[in-house]
């Protein structure tokens, strides 16, 4: 079963993080990375840039819309995703307890629906 | 518990001092009287921040005047007046600023100057009590106490809690701030309320050694001497108290273990297959003689039996194997006196070497049955049962348990040990 751990915490300024905090998180995210990896369930990381590089695209209304920036203004934002490849909930569970971001924010752990793997939309 | 390897011991050792004759003998000083000197300074005031300050600019000082004046014969009072001197300026700009005669600087100010420095009195006790005290924040408490009594700096806590060292700074700020704004006293509390602090003291003190995960159980935080060396002090600040012995016991017999817990080639190795001979003999004599002040007191506590658990488990060195109705007897009173899914299922696994398998299966499975959904996601519970059902022959089962508990295990020594139990499972299957 594929579960995302979506990482939300509130978007730092630019600059209100200093350097050495960055690296330590990194540190932190890369001995995390790692146990996933050698647990063997870990199927992609991504952390996010900001919002502000976002991009929201849509054609709910029938065209294209384009919209440069975020789909809804929230404090907290989506700032990383893990998808796992875990038996179930309860273990997923246990892998975002252990995760850096649950220190300073929230960890949304949510089954995926459906995954492209190998040419084709699978469950 | 996991291992620690020794790059993490030794990144975790404190002191502000650089390199040099001087700068060793300040570190000497810092080491061993930081706690002492800060609690004094802060004791009046409950400000921590501004006796650190002050005793940040002592130590300065005396790296500075140490290499060519010499070491002062006696280093704390020449820090402690040092420090109190600045704490005064402090007061006296602050007073200067306010403009206000009457402010409460004037009264702290002859606190500090009644201390004889020739007999420095101890106030870490008053300080860890500060630290764990209701008002405060529980997952703040242990890096309080690493903070301002071992004087651990934030970098240093802040990667046995697995956050970045600004984010653990902002909590220890904030905390120092709200025990100066608050005005928690640095007093011992009365009669009726002193167990209930002191429980929160010895539990602070124990998160510097223990990680409890809600999932995996508990796990050895990277932070090993330092939390010996916290247990340790308070021991020496209420040595009557037996659960401060208890858990300073159990702290050094569960470091004593340690470096068996995996073989040479990092395979992990279950306790009752853990070679005896690699565990630390001096640090289970030290806790033999804490279990024995503890037990003179007559009167029993949850550490105190989570040593005396130990005690047993480490007794298999003198020769001889498991004293197992003695350990049921201990886990039984310890799920009793402090009851938790953990303690549960500890005592369901020893069940199950005294009365067998199925006595111990149905012990776990009734405690499973009376926890919450939590009790499914905790990886010792889901070990301890596969292993059960492993033993009891009923091999599929086991195997199904196996992977369930598999998938809940983070530690990759310990799950390649589940994965080789799995697969004995799985061939019992086949050979039935």
């Amino acid at each position: 079963m594929r579960y995302a751990l979506l990482m939300h915490y509130r978007e730092p300024g630019e600059g209100e993080i200093s350097e050495e905090a960055v690296a330590e998180a990194q540190e932190a995210f890369g001995a995390y990375g790692r146990a996933l990896e050698s647990a063997g369930v870990l199927l992609s990381a991504d952390v996010l840039q900001p919002t502000a590089a976002t991009t929201t695209v849509t054609r709910r209304e029938g065209v294209l819309r384009v919209q440069d920036g975020p789909f809804a203004e929230t404090k907290e934002a989506l700032a990383g995703v893990f998808v796992l490849d875990v038996p179930d909930l309860d273990a997923a569970i246990s892998w975002a307890e252990k995760c850096p971001g649950a220190q300073w924010g929230v960890i949304e752990v949510r089954p995926t629906a459906t995954a492209f793997v190998n040419g084709e939309w699978t469950r | 518990m996991d291992a620690l390897t020794s790059s993490e011991r030794s990144a975790a050792g404190p002191g502000p001092a650089g390199p040099g004759p001087a700068a060793d003998a300040a570190g000497v000083a810092a080491r061993d009287s930081y706690g002492r000197l800060l609690a004094l300074l802060a004791a009046s005031t409950s400000d921590l921040a501004a006796a650190e300050d002050a005793l940040a600019d002592a130590f300065e000082q005396a790296l500075r005047t140490w290499p060519s004046a010499g070491v002062p014969g006696n280093p704390d009072a020449w820090l402690l007046t040092v420090a109190r001197n600045r704490l005064r300026d402090h007061w006296k700009s602050a007073r200067v600023q306010r403009a206000s005669p009457l402010d409460a600087g004037q009264d702290e100010l002859v606190h500090v100057d009644d201390v004889d420095v020739g007999a420095i009195p101890d106030r870490r006790l008053e300080l860890m009590l500060v630290c764990a005290h209701p008002a405060i924040e529980r997952g703040v408490r242990t890096p309080l106490m690493l903070n301002t009594v071992l004087g651990c700096t934030a970098e240093q806590v802040g990667r046995a809690f697995s956050v970045p060292a600004s984010t653990m700074a902002t909590r220890l700020v904030r905390a120092k701030k709200r025990i100066k704004a608050a005005r928690i006293p640095f007093r011992i509390p009365d009669r009726e309320d002193l167990a209930a602090r002191m429980a929160a003291v010895l539990e602070a003190v124990y998160g510097a050694y223990v990680i409890d995960w809600a999932t995996t159980g508990p796990q050895a935080r990277p932070l090993p001497s330092e939390a010996l060396h916290l247990a340790e002090v308070l021991t020496a600040l209420v040595p009557a108290d037996p659960e401060a012995h208890g858990l300073a016991a159990l702290v050094q017999l569960s470091s004593a273990r340690a470096p068996a817990r995996t073989d040479a080639r990092g395979r992990f190795v279950a306790l009752a297959d853990q070679d005896p001979s690699r565990w630390n003999p001096h640090l289970i004599n030290l806790a033999h003689e804490h279990l024995r002040a503890a037990h003179a007191r007559g009167q029993l506590g949850r550490f105190q039996i989570e040593a005396a658990i130990q005690a047993v488990h480490c007794a298999r060195r003198q020769g001889g194997g498991t004293d197992w109705p003695t350990l049921l007897t201990l886990h039984r009173l310890l799920h009793a006196v402090a009851p938790s899914l953990g303690s549960g299922v500890a005592l369901a696994a020893v069940t199950a070497e005294v009365d067998g398998p199925a006595a111990g299966l149905a012990t776990l499975d009734a405690l499973l049955e009376g926890a919450g959904p939590h009790a499914r996601r905790f990886q010792p519970a889901r070990a301890t049962r596969a292993h059960l059902l492993d033993q009891l022959g009923r091999s599929e089962e086991a195997v199904a348990a196996y992977e369930s508990a598999i998938a809940l295990t983070h530690d990759t020594a310990e799950r390649q040990y589940l994965q080789h139990r799995r697969d004995r499972s799985r061939e019992s299957c086949r050979d039935g």
